[in-house]
């Protein structure tokens, strides 16, 4: 007999939770999210940002994921629409090949937000990290270690733009002490595949060819950095040699504790996920583009569109603020601590 | 075993390699890396054939060599295997994960087993994807290149699966050893102890190799051949030493560990030689291994029968199938070897780690005269084809030029390779006909 009760009782709690469900969905703003790929980790952080972020703003997530078929992102924008979204939120596979579905959303009158990667196209908000600006901060960084010196360039993979992006930031700081003749390129090579192990390759063969006096390395990410730091401790040159990366990886957080690596461009994903939510809860309440805030104007694109962007300024980490992260509930401080011999690194201690 | 240079009648050459039974292909291999490091030595102004450099490719050249050993036995018994590179990939992440996060919650960090039991571990995990592969090649009769294409997808994913994509380091510090780097290398007394080992070897295999001929009543080689052939291995082992021990470690390093030790350090500096690199004596451990198993044991006579004639073999009362699930477990413990060595060298476990490398190490299995029809192939061919490979793309990036161009060469020079293999076999088959 009781246990009948608290069978009813749980069904019609169900129920009762499921018509409450049904019911602020009905008036609540169905923001869509378009995956590119959902296989890569990072982007379950941006998701949960996402979630949270339109949450509490009262609305509904639905999301599609296309792995890695720029095919699929087509059909699954279209369901978005389908779906009654009614601000979608896209992070491209392939920006040119799903430009139809693009359009057929902001024809229906439901904002695009081009998250993380580029969508051109004047209607789309576009909202990223500052890729150039996260090579300048790369640069800066292991110049301010290494005024002077031999420097190589550790680039990211040729067929990423992003890539280009970081070096055309790392060149602008550097450009300066370049001509100067204070700062001299004696190694400048593509990662193929953004793999570390081509980067420790490259490393070797730049510090053969040079007889070891490389003096600074800017290295695109974390990845990269890890094989440039081995091949450094081949030569027993790490730490004394100025290594950048990006991606706030655990290893190369563990790696400026250590000294070995100087600094890590930190892109909270979070912050990314929750702008771009919170964006779209406002654009799906119908502030249209121009009176959204914080935009600016950006027409840097391959096609020179002006579009209305959000750049998030990245974080550099070095051993003086690895609190940052670990704050953050980014990393805890055991594994950044790995190994660190005491009274090296302040957050250590 | 027929040589082939036996038919072309009238050149000292030729009458040279008869007597001496070099394998002509091996010394046509040896010429084309020659030319390769000269050539790219002279266009990356000497700075390719400087101990460093040399010492630097055999570390890079290890990993693949690896593989490519066993590569050979895949590709003799006529199956293939894509997944290699994701093999390495996974079993180089189960590794990684082992003896930095799971053993050291028992064992603390940097305890003296740990190197060993992630290295246990990798190597079982390895035999046992192997297993897996080969079981259903031979059992189930899903054709290899099936059943490894699916593995290079399942394995790169769990690879991935296992941290989520993240990167595991750092490594155990013995562990590291495997991989090569300061604390890799034997040191100059042990190079000379390696060096002592391998003349006493070959003086062995010498006399050994000639007592078993006469006990069998095979023609011998004349007396000056042996002393040739044996002195120009002892050569390539010296060869080899030397320039292992004339690439000293870097100063500081030599200054830390004078300090360490108590040494004084001389006002001309301090010479401390790195030696051969842990690595590279895995490597050709392994080579001497697979060799003696592929022309020494049954079932290394098995696999170039099956590979010669799968049919005739099978009904002379082998059984084919075990031979399969056997060539395969071999294939995945030696991407077990490889991915401790590149996870040792590099000093981390990323999901990415191996991709490509199928490619490189069918390569250099092909380049090195392993026929794709099956039953032909040499161990040591391959692992020179891989140290081609590697020669040329590291001369490459020596030279300064950009990956797009060294894919280009690298890609011409594996058809060139392969088209003058097949030139050669066909003349000499038709020298056998006339």
């Amino acid at each position: 007999m009781a246990r009948k009760s608290i069978a009813a009782l749980l069904c019609a709690a169900t129920l009762g939770a499921a018509g409450a469900t049904v019911g602020t969905a009905a008036q609540a703003q169905v923001i869509g999210v378009s995956w590119s790929n959902f296989q890569e980790e990072r982007w379950k952080t941006d998701e949960a940002a996402i979630k949270a972020a339109v949450a509490a703003g009262g609305g509904t997530y639905v999301s599609a994921d296309a792995q890695s078929s720029p095919a699929k992102q087509l059909t699954d924008i279209e369901s978005l629409i389908a779906r009654g979204a009614k601000a979608i939120i896209v992070l491209a596979q392939d920006a040119n090949a799903i430009r139809p579905a693009i359009e057929k959303a902001l024809n229906e009158g439901i904002p695009v937000i081009g998250y993380d990667r580029l969508i051109e196209n004047k209607d789309v908000l576009y909202i990223t990290f500052d890729n150039k600006e996260v090579g300048r901060i790369q640069a800066r960084e292991v110049f301010k270690v290494k005024p002077e010196g031999n420097y190589t360039f550790i680039k990211g993979s040729s067929t990423d733009p992003n890539a280009d992006f970081l070096y055309a930031g790392q060149r602008e700081v550097l450009e300066g002490a370049i001509k100067d003749g204070k700062v001299k390129v004696v190694g400048d090579a593509y990662t193929d595949g953004w793999l570390p192990a081509n980067a420790q390759r490259n490393m070797e063969q730049f510090l053969t060819a040079n007889r070891n006096k490389v003096d600074a390395v800017v290295a695109s990410n974390d990845g990269t950095a890890g094989g440039a730091i081995a091949a450094l401790a081949a030569q027993g040159l790490a730490g004394q040699v100025p290594v950048s990366g990006q991606d706030g990886d655990q290893a190369a957080l563990n790696r400026i504790a250590l000294g070995t690596q100087t600094v890590s461009v930190w892109k909270d994903a979070r912050l990314l996920g929750r702008t771009a939510g919170e964006q779209a809860i406002a654009m799906a309440k119908g502030t249209k583009l121009a009176a959204l805030q914080g935009t600016r104007t950006w027409s840097d694109g391959p096609r020179k569109v002006p579009m209305t962007s959000i750049f998030l300024t990245p974080v550099p980490i070095t051993k003086d603020n690895l609190d940052v992260v670990i704050g953050a509930g980014w990393v805890s401080k055991d594994v950044v601590c790995r190994g660190v011999k005491p009274g090296t690194a302040k957050v250590c201690n | 075993m027929t040589d082939p240079a036996r038919r072309e009648p009238g050149r000292a050459l030729a009458d040279f390699l008869r007597a001496t039974e070099i394998d002509a292909r091996l010394v046509g291999m040896l010429v084309a890396l020659a030319l390769i490091w000269v050539g790219v030595d002279l266009l990356s102004g000497g700075a390719f054939l400087t101990p460093r450099n040399l010492w630097n490719l055999s570390v890079q050249t290890a990993s693949v060599a690896v593989m490519a050993a066993g590569m050979v036995l895949v590709i003799v018994a006529r199956h293939i295997d894509l997944s290699v590179g994701s093999i390495l990939g996974v079993v180089g992440m189960i590794m990684g994960v082992v003896q930095s996060e799971f053993l050291p919650r028992f064992l603390g960090y940097e305890h003296g087993l740990t190197w060993l039991l992630a290295l246990a571990v990798g190597l079982a995990a390895g035999a046992a994807i192997g297993l897996l592969q080969g079981a259903i090649v031979a059992y189930l009769g899903v054709p290899a290149f099936i059943v490894t294409l699916g593995g290079l997808l399942v394995w790169r994913g769990c690879a991935w699966w296992i941290t989520s994509g993240r990167t595991v380091a750092p490594m155990d510090e013995a562990f590291r050893r495997m991989g090569g780097g300061i604390e890799g290398s034997i040191g100059a007394s042990w190079t000379w102890a390696v060096a002592a080992l391998a003349f006493a070897a070959i003086a062995w295999r010498t006399l050994a190799s000639r007592r078993r001929r006469a006990r069998v009543g095979f023609a011998l080689r004349p007396v000056w051949a042996e002393f040739t052939v044996a002195g120009l291995a002892c050569a390539g082992v010296l060869a080899v030493v030397l320039v292992a021990n004339s690439y000293d470690l870097p100063p500081r390093v030599a200054e830390r560990i004078a300090e360490a030790k108590g040494i004084a350090v001389p006002p001309g500096g301090l010479s401390i030689a790195h030696g051969l690199a842990v690595p590279v004596l895995i490597a050709v451990a392994i080579g001497i291994l697979v060799t003696f198993l592929a022309t020494r044991t049954r079932f290394g006579r098995y696999v170039f029968a099956l590979g010669g004639n799968p049919e005739a073999t099978e009904l002379s009362g082998v059984d084919t199938r075990r031979v399969t699930v056997r060539v395969f477990v071999l294939m995945g413990t030696l991407c077990a070897v490889s991915a401790a060595i590149s996870t040792a060298r590099l000093n981390a476990a990323t999901n990415s780690q191996g991709t490509l490398d199928e490619l490189y190490v069918i390569a250099a299995a092909v380049i090195g005269g392993t026929s794709l029809s099956g039953g032909l192939g040499t161990v040591a061919g391959a692992m020179l084809g891989a140290l081609v490979m590697q020669s040329l793309q590291s001369g490459m990036v020596l030279m300064g030029l950009d990956t797009p161009l060294q894919n280009i060469v690298v890609g011409i020079v594996l058809v060139v390779a392969v088209w003058l293999d097949r030139l050669y076999r066909t003349r000499t088959l038709r020298g056998g006909a006339t």
